[in-house]
């Protein structure tokens, strides 16, 4: 009997204890409830690591209820949804968030559970992406830095100067989320939500524009394969043009040079010639007479009849002996 | 029918157990004792550490072999592999994976990028990250993996977002890697998430399927270019050469001309000097050998010679002449 009431007496304060004691996780932070109603500060809601209140805690037990709440950063990754820009482009959008509970209490009170708390954030978040797209063009989401100067590449930037371009912008990506997160952050204290950050995670265009963009994109390429074959057509031209001209010059240059070397050479002949055989009145008789007769040689042939008459010198004598006087 | 009793489909005899109160006591602690005996070591693998807690605040952190914790759940020890590389995929899958954040849900959401031009390009990334820190990683971001996914996501979309899409597909892809990983590095670094990033490498990177043909035809286009120029030299190198040769060759033929035409003129000149000396010695007779000799070799070639006397002169045009 004695044991019985022993072991009912150690059961009790087992269940006294158990009933008190309760352990806070570094990932979590609590409060207590007294029948439903919040009591006291949140235990180990300070993001600072040195200041955590992790470990055994206790409270009273049966009337203190312990709420658990978590502590680290959570993140909420939105919808896909379509909306214009100011340029009137509908593009689809997925950015998320990370945020955190900021105020257990509050939130508790306020939300209750995750799921709630997402939905609001899909509602805050959502409709503040549409406003701040709305107010820019698509190129203000899609590129971030204004300084930026692309890399071109030599050859296609000659065939094309507007392809490889960068369309200046104002603010940039970046910029457009602060936006978002700032029109958002006031929204959500008031449910003891801290946000954190808003980024684009996907930006797209929509599945009517694309092939709008495709369209484009193909007939930009065109026209360098284009210009391409136009600038390899010209440039062959040019070559076979250049192989005429050259052509033809060195062909009449070979032409002139030959007829200046034979007119030299004629001329420097004929000098020699006309040196030798007008030395003196002999040697020109002299050259006349011998030039006759090698005519007379070269000529005269098998061909040829001939009629001579006894008067000449040759066949004279064919009429008398002796020889005149004279020639 | 009432259904047969039970202990008829009972037939064998109830164990007797020596039954005492006494093992009320001792059977619970005995269950205890072999509870906490079991709940009292962990091992750690050697690619890992582990994250020790005591009433769930953080005690120490564990390298790897075989350690003792308080038993009962007073002390946890949850397993962090630090030292595995691990991946995430964007835009593909590889199976067989065991990291459950490596693969993504929509790989073709992910791979449509638009770039900084406003042209489109299909891109796909892997990044290689490690635990850096298992404490951070266990208790500052509650989802790692998604969020890393998420973070990657977008700071290749900004990255992209800022490229030309010729510097996306071809001339840019190191400098997209680089930057792409400096600026996770960054956020990781704000986010302190016991994550760091080692390595962002691009993968398949293409135009979309419906312009990829018009990309490839700006290559040929390319090509044909330099073809055609080509062709164009080919013709130019096939005649010009020759026809510097062929000038060249006529030019030798005129200055071997000239030579010879000088050559001959001073033979002849030098041949008739030498007669002409003869010659002024006596030129009557000179001239009438010269005269006989060569009548002596034309006569005899000519085809008909007729001799007339130089009386009759009617006689000529009498001749049936040919």
């Amino acid at each position: 009997m004695k044991t019985i009431s022993i072991l009912l007496l150690a059961f009790i304060a087992i269940v006294i204890v158990a009933s008190s004691a309760y352990t806070v996780k570094e990932n979590e932070q609590i409060f207590i409830t007294e029948f439903g109603k919040p009591v006291g500060e949140p235990i180990n809601s300070s993001t600072d690591p040195l200041k955590s209140e992790a470990g055994l805690h206790w409270k009273k037990p049966f009337i203190q209820q312990v709420n658990r709440i978590e502590k680290r950063i959570l993140e909420w990754d939105g919808p896909t949804t379509e909306m214009p820009t100011r340029d009137k482009l509908y593009i689809s959008v997925d950015n998320f968030a990370r945020w955190r509970i900021s105020n257990p209490k509050t939130y508790f009170e306020k939300l209750r559970d995750e799921r709630s708390a997402l939905s609001r954030l899909d509602d805050i978040i959502g409709s503040e992406t549409r406003n701040v797209i709305a107010a820019h063009d698509l190129i203000e989401v899609i590129r971030s830095d204004k300084n930026r100067k692309p890399v071109r590449d030599e050859v296609l930037a000659e065939a094309s100067p507007n392809i490889s371009v960068l369309p200046p912008i104002q603010l940039g990506r970046n910029a457009l989320d602060q936006q978002i997160l700032k029109a958002a952050q006031p929204k959500v204290t008031s449910w003891g939500i801290e946000l954190l950050d808003v980024r684009f995670k996907r930006i797209n265009y929509k599945p009517g524009v694309i092939d709008k963009i495709y369209a484009r994109m193909a007939s930009e390429r065109q026209q360098i394969a284009d210009r391409f074959r136009s600038e390899g057509a010209g440039e062959a031209a040019k070559i076979l043009g250049r192989k005429e001209r050259d052509l033809l010059s060195i062909e009449s240059e070979a032409y002139r040079k030959e007829q200046e070397i034979k007119g030299k050479a004629d001329a420097q002949a004929t000098g020699i010639y006309a040196s030798a055989y007008n030395s003196s009145e002999s040697a020109a008789d002299f050259y006349q007479f011998v030039k006759t007769l090698e005519t007379y040689q070269k000529t005269l042939g098998k061909d040829t009849t001939t009629i001579f008459t006894s008067n000449s010198d040759l066949f004279r004598l064919f009429k008398r002996i002796e020889t005149p006087k004279g020639p | 029918m009432k259904p047969p009793p039970i202990h008829n489909t009972f037939p064998f005899p109830r164990p007797n157990l020596n039954f005492s109160p006494k093992w009320l006591i001792i059977a619970p602690l005995g269950l205890l004792a072999v509870v906490g005996l079991f709940s009292s070591y962990y091992t750690v693998s050697p690619e890992s550490e582990a994250v020790v807690q005591r009433f769930g605040k953080f005690q120490q952190i564990a390298p790897p072999g075989l350690h003792f914790k308080l038993p009962y759940g007073i002390d946890t020890a949850t397993i962090v592999p630090v030292r595995r590389q691990l991946k995430l995929e964007f835009g593909f899958n590889t199976l067989g994976s065991t990291n459950e954040f490596q693969i993504s849900t929509s790989p073709e959401l992910e791979r449509d990028m638009v770039t900084g031009d406003l042209n489109a390009a299909q891109v796909e990334w892997i990044l290689q990250y490690s635990i850096s820190s298992p404490r951070d990683y266990l208790f500052q971001v509650r989802d790692p993996g998604s969020t890393l996914r998420a973070l990657t996501e977008a700071v290749m979309c900004e990255v992209i977002g800022d490229r030309t899409v010729d510097e996306v597909l071809t001339i840019g892809r190191t400098e997209i890697e680089n930057e792409s990983l400096i600026k996770l590095k960054k956020l990781l670094i704000i986010l302190n998430m016991g994550v760091s990033a080692e390595l962002i490498q691009l993968k398949n990177v293409h135009p979309p399927a419906p312009v990829q043909r018009s990309f490839d035809e700006v290559n040929k286009a390319q090509q044909d270019r330099e073809t055609m120029i080509n062709e164009a030299n080919g013709q130019y190198n096939q005649v010009i050469p020759r026809a510097k040769g062929l000038a060249d060759q006529r030019i030798s033929g005129a200055e071997g001309f000239a030579v010879q035409r000088i050559n001959e003129a001073e033979g002849n000149v030098a041949r008739f000097k030498e007669l002409l000396v003869q010659y002024d010695k006596a030129p009557a007779i000179t001239k009438q050998r010269l005269y006989l000799e060569t009548m002596n070799e034309v006569l005899p070639k000519l085809g008909s010679k007729i001799i007339i006397d130089e009386d009759a002169k009617q006689f000529l045009p009498l001749m049936n002449l040919k």
